[in-house]
């Protein structure tokens, strides 16, 4: 009798540590694939979607300038990113400065430009070559990118007056007429 | 007209009064020679760094557009310009570590070709070898566990025998 109750209590025990191993074992996987999925989810959640809130992003600009999205409450704000080593930014590169002088005057619409994984050298030459006249600044740290989880450049984001998502264009304008009648369909009241 | 000068000055009586002028002049005309030398050492411009020097950089760093590559053989025209940036660093005279965080700060961890050790970071550290040892633990349980269940069986097969040649032993006595 006393054999076999020394038996029943070992085996008890020698059940009792694999248990509490196996728990921790499968607790750390379920946990490591939990992290792994919100990543994959993350990285395949694609662009920003319209209808959503502008993401609360700051630009330093090349002057040296901080700018915020809500430091243009009521305006329409078109966010542009381009790169100097992409060849199908400079496409689009002029029409979105004639767009920005034709806008400019009335005071409605706001251009941002992010430099995308640029150097500044390049960038700045970049800037200079086209002539761009609107607020561009280097994505420090691709934090804004991150924000917009864009796919590549160039990408152009029209927020309306509530600066609410309503447009994105993946890869250039093809024209400026394009550029403008999509920014003139938010202005309108 | 100075080696006429020198000739004059050794014409003279007092030859040793000359010959300290001889040598104030001599020390006057080495230290403006010394003076031109490191000058134009001073403003000769910092070495070109090699490509070697540059490469060792660029393979601790990716290149965040074209993923997975590092950016010493990447090819593309994004990655000619970080390394055309790693060169004007290093002419500049910034060490490694310094020309890396600048590239952090301006790209994000992403780039760097291991990443830093915190936040989910720590996951690249730490899951690789708590799996080794997991799989070591389970291999030594499972052994033990193994050689447990063989000695097992062969006390049971050992008392078995046992019985039955305690039996056969008492049916031979009994004949």
């Amino acid at each position: 009798m006393a054999s076999q109750s020394n038996e029943k209590t070992e085996q008890t025990t020698r059940r009792g540590k694999p248990r509490w191993g196996r728990l921790v074992v499968w607790l750390g996987l379920v946990v490591f694939l939990i992290i792994l999925g919100f990543g994959l989810m993350r990285t395949q959640q694609g662009p920003i979607t319209i209808g959503e809130k502008a993401p609360d992003i700051t630009l330093t600009t090349f002057d040296g300038q901080e700018i915020r999205m809500t430091d243009f409450p009521g305006k329409v704000v078109v966010v542009n990113f381009w790169a100097s080593w992409c060849k199908p930014c400079e496409q689009e590169a002029a029409d979105l400065e004639a767009a920005w002088q034709y806008f400019k005057p009335g005071g409605e619409v706001v251009f941002l430009g992010v430099a995308y994984v640029d150097t500044e050298p390049e960038a700045r030459a970049y800037i200079e070559k086209f002539g761009i006249s609107y607020p561009n600044g280097l994505d420090l740290g691709t934090r804004i990118s991150q924000n917009f989880r864009i796919s590549g450049v160039p990408e152009t984001y029209v927020f309306d007056r509530d600066h609410v998502l309503q447009f994105v264009q993946i890869g250039p304008f093809q024209s400026l007429s394009q550029l403008k009648s999509v920014i003139d369909t938010y202005l309108a009241p | 007209m100075f080696v006429k000068h020198l000739l004059h000055i050794l014409s003279e009586e007092n030859r040793f009064s000359r010959m300290r002028q001889i040598s104030h002049i001599c020390g006057f005309l080495i230290a403006i020679m010394l003076f031109f030398v490191f000058e134009a050492g001073a403003q000769s411009p910092p070495p070109t760094p090699s490509d070697d020097e540059i490469n060792a950089i660029a393979s601790e760093l990716y290149c965040p557009v074209c993923e997975n590559v590092p950016l010493d053989v990447c090819g593309t025209q994004a990655c000619e310009q970080w390394r055309g940036v790693i060169r004007d660093k290093l002419m500049e005279g910034w060490s490694n570590e310094e020309i890396k965080q600048y590239f952090v700060e301006l790209y994000g961890d992403r780039v760097l070709a291991t990443p830093p050790a915190k936040g989910f970071n720590w996951l690249v550290y730490l899951v690789p070898p708590l799996v080794i040892l997991a799989g070591v633990y389970w291999m030594v349980q499972l052994f033990s566990r193994r050689k447990k269940t063989v000695s097992q069986s062969e006390a049971t097969i050992n008392l078995e025998q046992e019985e039955y040649i305690s039996r056969l032993e008492e049916e031979l006595k009994k004949r």
